[in-house]
């Protein structure tokens, strides 16, 4: 993938930073909106960043997240350093989840985050290792609006 | 090129470009060009921030004059139950009623009724509607073009009930042209209304179609001459002018009102256009999905709070609750009959005429390569910004003014950062250029002292 027609953005997340979680979704949105991005394509977007910055912040130490834009595609890649997921098979099952007691009472922790990714994303691969972190890579296809 | 009408015009006599407006917007649509500040007009939601913040008072609210009553054979005004807490609470409805009739309209119509029933026709959609979640009043015009604009994913969340105003106004006008033998169009329906964007919602309706309404007069013009002619309205009993006012209309001037009125358990209410944009992100994020209905005014505490009322609105919004908590205790219920408001509802009376449509901002190129291009220009001019939001430029952040470079509407040297630094280059050029041609000599051919001698 060249990068020169593309738009690169790299931004931060603070594990535990419950304060900030959602604001990079938020920014990401804006930068679509102002390309003029078909709504539907930016709300499923927003709803895949907003699970992931979700899940760095509720269990990894901090990652890197960087959005991707051609015209072609939008690509969320997100590597974190945490304790990566034992089981992925099960992680991606709805309902499954190792949200603690408190998360729940926030009302996050549902099991429905990487579900949810996979649910908004045209292609979306995963992996992980066991303390030391996961990678996401999130795809959405720009040239076929309501594939989903 | 004037695609939107505002309620709001800049009086360029008064404004001496101070900025405060362009700070508070919003969604960034003011820039000041020459000193002096200018709309973009897609992007203004007619919030009224700008009239509070303006120390000049040049932004200037496009209400309908007194004199508009004149054009009409028969007027009534229908005034917004922020009005009625804007006196003190000896005044009821009723009484204000009679004084806006005393002012010279031909009636006054009590629109906390017709709230009332649209209250209940929320209700129904609400047990009736099987989409996504949550639902947004729209009550609040300015929300409702906030949506358009920046959330054009949440539209069909907006409740497609019409507002009590318009339904009451219809009513009137098919009512009264019985009645008088008057064609409609004879009849003038006027809004008193807490806030500019209501008259926009007149002029240009966020839906397609027509208004029912034919103006809107402010709270704060008709304050005055209102306040005196109650003088000689007599008195009823508190008791028995209380027993007319419907409990579930009442609460329609202020924030909490509906879900209030209406028992409403998984509901939310929100003022303050900075709160409600972050309640938005969170249902655009797909956290609130829990929650069943949304009533979210733009201005604090709900209409009370709108920028043309006079009382302070922390006094106007007691004075809500403590007339809602007075009919509680007393048990006093002056509302609409559920059933016919159901049969009604079967009947779509209740319904939007028109289609609710976004209006997303431009992109910065509809060609979606070079859109990305120009993005990505906008990110490396922010760079080399100060980012100290200054404003000096004209642009209320870095980021915008990033942004107007791009467009074209801003050159880069408008930044005040910009000019000493290309001064310093520019210096620097001259130095490197006087060196290339060598020391000056001070008798070179030509010169004054070189001609004395010759």
């Amino acid at each position: 993938m060249s990068t020169e027609n593309g738009l690169s953005k790299r931004f931060e997340i603070t594990g535990g930073d419950f304060g900030k979680a959602g604001s990079i979704s938020t920014k990401i949105k804006e930068i679509l909106q102002e390309i003029g991005i078909n709504s539907t394509i930016i709300r499923r977007t927003a709803i895949a960043t907003y699970e992931a910055e979700m899940n760095v912040v509720m269990y990894a130490k901090k990652a890197d997240l960087t959005l991707h834009l051609t015209p072609a595609e939008i690509s969320i890649r997100v590597y974190d350093e945490g304790p990566g997921i034992e089981n992925i098979e099960m992680a991606m099952q709805e309902g499954f989840s190792t949200a603690t007691d408190e998360m729940r009472e926030m009302g996050f922790g549902a099991g429905l985050g990487l579900p949810n990714i996979k649910k908004n994303a045209d292609r979306f691969e995963i992996s992980s290792t066991p303390g030391k972190g996961t990678a996401l890579d999130i795809t959405i296809y720009l040239n076929q609006e309501g594939k989903k | 090129m004037n695609q939107y009408f505002h309620s709001i015009r800049i009086d360029p006599e008064k404004c001496d470009g101070r900025m405060r407006c362009m700070r508070v917007c919003p969604t960034q649509a003011i820039r000041i060009r020459n000193g002096k500040a200018v709309i973009i007009e897609e992007k203004c939601i007619d919030c009224g921030e700008c009239i509070t913040a303006c120390p000049n008072g040049a932004i200037i609210p496009l209400t309908d004059p007194f004199g508009e009553l004149t054009k009409f054979r028969h007027t009534v005004a229908i005034p917004s139950p922020a009005l009625y807490a804007q006196f003190g609470r000896e005044i009821l409805p009723d009484k204000i009623l009679a004084g806006l009739k005393k002012l010279g309209f031909d009636d006054a119509f009590d629109q906390a009724f017709t709230c009332g029933e649209v209250s209940f026709a929320i209700q129904e959609y609400l047990r009736e509607h099987k989409g996504p979640k949550p639902l947004i009043s729209n009550a609040c015009p300015t929300v409702v073009r906030l949506i358009q604009v920046k959330y054009p994913d949440l539209i069909d969340q907006i409740i497609p009930i019409n507002t009590p105003r318009e339904i009451a106004s219809r009513d009137i006008k098919k009512k009264k042209s019985k009645q008088y033998g008057l064609k409609e169009k004879e009849i003038g329906a006027f809004y008193i209304t807490p806030c500019p964007v209501k008259m926009i919602s007149i002029k240009q309706p966020a839906e397609k179609g027509k208004s029912h309404l034919d103006g809107a007069i402010s709270i704060s013009d008709i304050y005055g001459p209102l306040l005196s002619a109650m003088e000689s309205v007599e008195k009823a009993s508190y008791k028995k002018a209380l027993e007319s006012i419907c409990i579930l209309g009442i609460g329609w001037a202020m924030v909490g009102g509906i879900c209030r009125t209406l028992r409403l358990k998984n509901s939310l209410a929100v003022s303050g256009l900075n709160e409600i944009i972050k309640v938005f992100d969170d249902i655009e994020r797909g956290k609130l999905r829990n929650i069943d209905f949304i009533e979210a005014y733009s201005c604090p505490q709900g209409c009370v709070g709108g920028s043309l009322t006079v009382e302070n609105l922390y006094i106007s919004y007691n004075k809500i609750l403590k007339l809602i908590e007075t009919l509680e205790y007393e048990k006093i219920k002056a509302c609409p009959d559920i059933q016919e408001v159901r049969k009604l509802y079967k009947q779509k009376y209740f319904f939007l005429e028109g289609k609710l449509e976004p209006r997303p901002i431009k992109p910065l190129d509809e060609d979606l390569g070079k859109a990305i291009k120009k993005r990505k220009e906008k990110e490396e001019i922010y760079e080399t910004l100060p980012k100290i939001d200054c404003g000096a430029c004209g642009s209320p952040t870095c980021l915008t003014f990033a942004e107007d470079v791009v467009k074209g509407k801003s050159e880069l040297t408008d930044c005040i950062f910009e000019l000493p630094q290309r001064f310093k280059e520019l210096s620097q050029e001259l130095c490197e250029l006087l060196n290339r041609i060598g020391p000056m000599n001070p008798a070179k051919p030509g010169s004054k002292k070189a001609r004395k001698e010759e």
